[in-house]
């Protein structure tokens, strides 16, 4: 295959997989590892050093509107940072110790827990009494609404930073968002309204994998050629799912994708079980 | 910038989510244009060669895994290079970002979120200059 051939086709699927996982809310990146790995027979060092630039991309992207509108919790953003992104570096050391067959086995599990979790029920946590962690660390705050400005408390600030630590070791290992791991945190632990952790996850997902991408960067796992499609495709794709996402009913749409994307993650860990990787 | 708003505090919340919903926005837009330059140049040049050995992994040379090398590359008119600046400008994004609300955050003289975003810059610039590798 040619450069061109290979670059154009890339763009394509890229794209496709931007518009996925923006209309499904699993994001750009996730979707682009099985693409590059079992769609272009590429090595997965290469396709998680490209991942994590594209998770970037869509994660900046989309979090400049959001953080406009005043829905991010900034400062909760902020401090869960301390976790993921002192998790994302140890996930990323991990790595080079890891057999890439372990590390695609993972994968596929870390992409049925959030095949499942884009069709979980959503809460906005209303009357949540804030803990004293909550209060002494500024972490309540308010978002709004159609009603007006909400005001909300949140509690169980260690096992969302526990959560979260975690989130960043996968981010780091596996060169994904792993934002469904990381609005889990702050949805089930600390009590979150929803938007606000979708939103939130949305916003940290850039400066935690920023934290890994500067190490596979320095380790040759970002290759341009690579890369370069991947970041255009997946970013026009967001675009084009953030456009269609308020005036399509994305349900029946999520629960065929999350079918599509189990099937698609079966497929990696079998491969990594028959050491393909 | 520096107006009050109505809480008294001389940069709100609203103008720190304002600059850095920009900044974002505009580090989003810089690297991908870079990006697309490089790849068209690239595409011009190579396009009709053979698509490099990816199934095996041999790792980027090391002129396009440091700063210094990537702008080497650049000022040559390297495809890959200029690509790879492009992927470089996405990275630092959000690191600016962090820098960007630290600054706010002194502004407020808000001395925790000062801490808090300290500890989450060093454990990033930890992580670029530890030099980790294979």
């Amino acid at each position: 295959m040619s450069i061109l051939a290979f670059t154009l086709i890339l763009l394509l699927g890229a794209y496709l997989a931007g518009l996925a996982g923006s209309l499904t809310g699993l994001g750009g990146g996730v979707v682009i590892i099985p693409l590059l790995t079992l769609g272009f027979n590429i090595d997965i060092r290469y396709a998680i050093g490209s991942a994590l630039v594209a998770s970037i991309a869509t994660s900046s992207g989309s979090a400049s509107a959001y953080v406009k509108e005043g829905i991010t919790n900034m400062r909760l953003g902020m401090f869960l940072e301390i976790a993921t992104t002192i998790g994302a570096v140890v996930g990323a050391t991990i790595a080079i110790y890891m057999p890439t067959n372990v590390i695609a086995i993972i994968f596929g599990m870390v992409l049925i827990f959030s095949a499942v979790m884009t069709i979980r029920k959503k809460h906005d946590h209303n009357n949540v009494i804030g803990s004293v962690a909550a209060r002494k660390l500024k972490l309540n705050g308010s978002y709004p609404t159609a009603d007006g400005q909400v005001h909300y408390q949140l509690t169980n600030v260690f096992g969302g930073f526990s959560m979260m630590s975690l989130a960043g070791v996968l981010s780091g290992l596996l060169g994904i968002g792993s934002g469904a791991l990381k609005v889990l945190a702050m949805d089930a632990a600390m009590r979150v309204p929803f938007k606000v952790s979708t939103t939130t996850s949305n916003f940290m997902i850039g400066v935690t994998a920023a934290a890994s991408a500067v190490v596979y960067l320095q380790r040759g796992y970002i290759d341009p050629g690579i890369a370069f499609p991947v970041i255009i495709g997946v970013l026009g794709g967001a675009t084009t799912g953030a456009k269609l996402l308020p005036r399509m009913n994305v349900k029946v749409l999520r629960i065929i994708f999350s079918v599509a994307i189990s099937i698609v993650a079966l497929n990696m860990m079998y491969n990594g079980f028959n050491n393909r990787f | 910038m520096f107006k009050k708003d109505m809480s008294g505090k001389i940069l709100g919340d609203r103008d720190l989510q304002k600059i850095i919903g920009t900044l974002l926005r505009f580090g989003v837009i810089t690297a991908s244009v870079i990006a697309l330059l490089g790849g068209i140049i690239y595409l011009f040049v190579h396009g009709m060669e053979v698509r490099p050995a990816y199934n095996t992994f041999h790792g980027e040379p090391s002129a396009y895994t440091s700063l210094g090398g990537i702008i080497d590359k650049v000022l040559s008119i390297d495809a890959r290079g200029i690509m790879q600046l492009g992927t470089v400008v996405l990275i630092m994004t959000p690191i600016l970002r962090v820098v960007c609300s630290l600054f706010s955050f002194a502004v407020e003289r808000d001395r925790l979120y000062v801490v808090i975003t300290l500890v989450v810059l060093s454990v990033i610039l930890f992580s670029m200059f530890s030099g980790i590798k294979i």
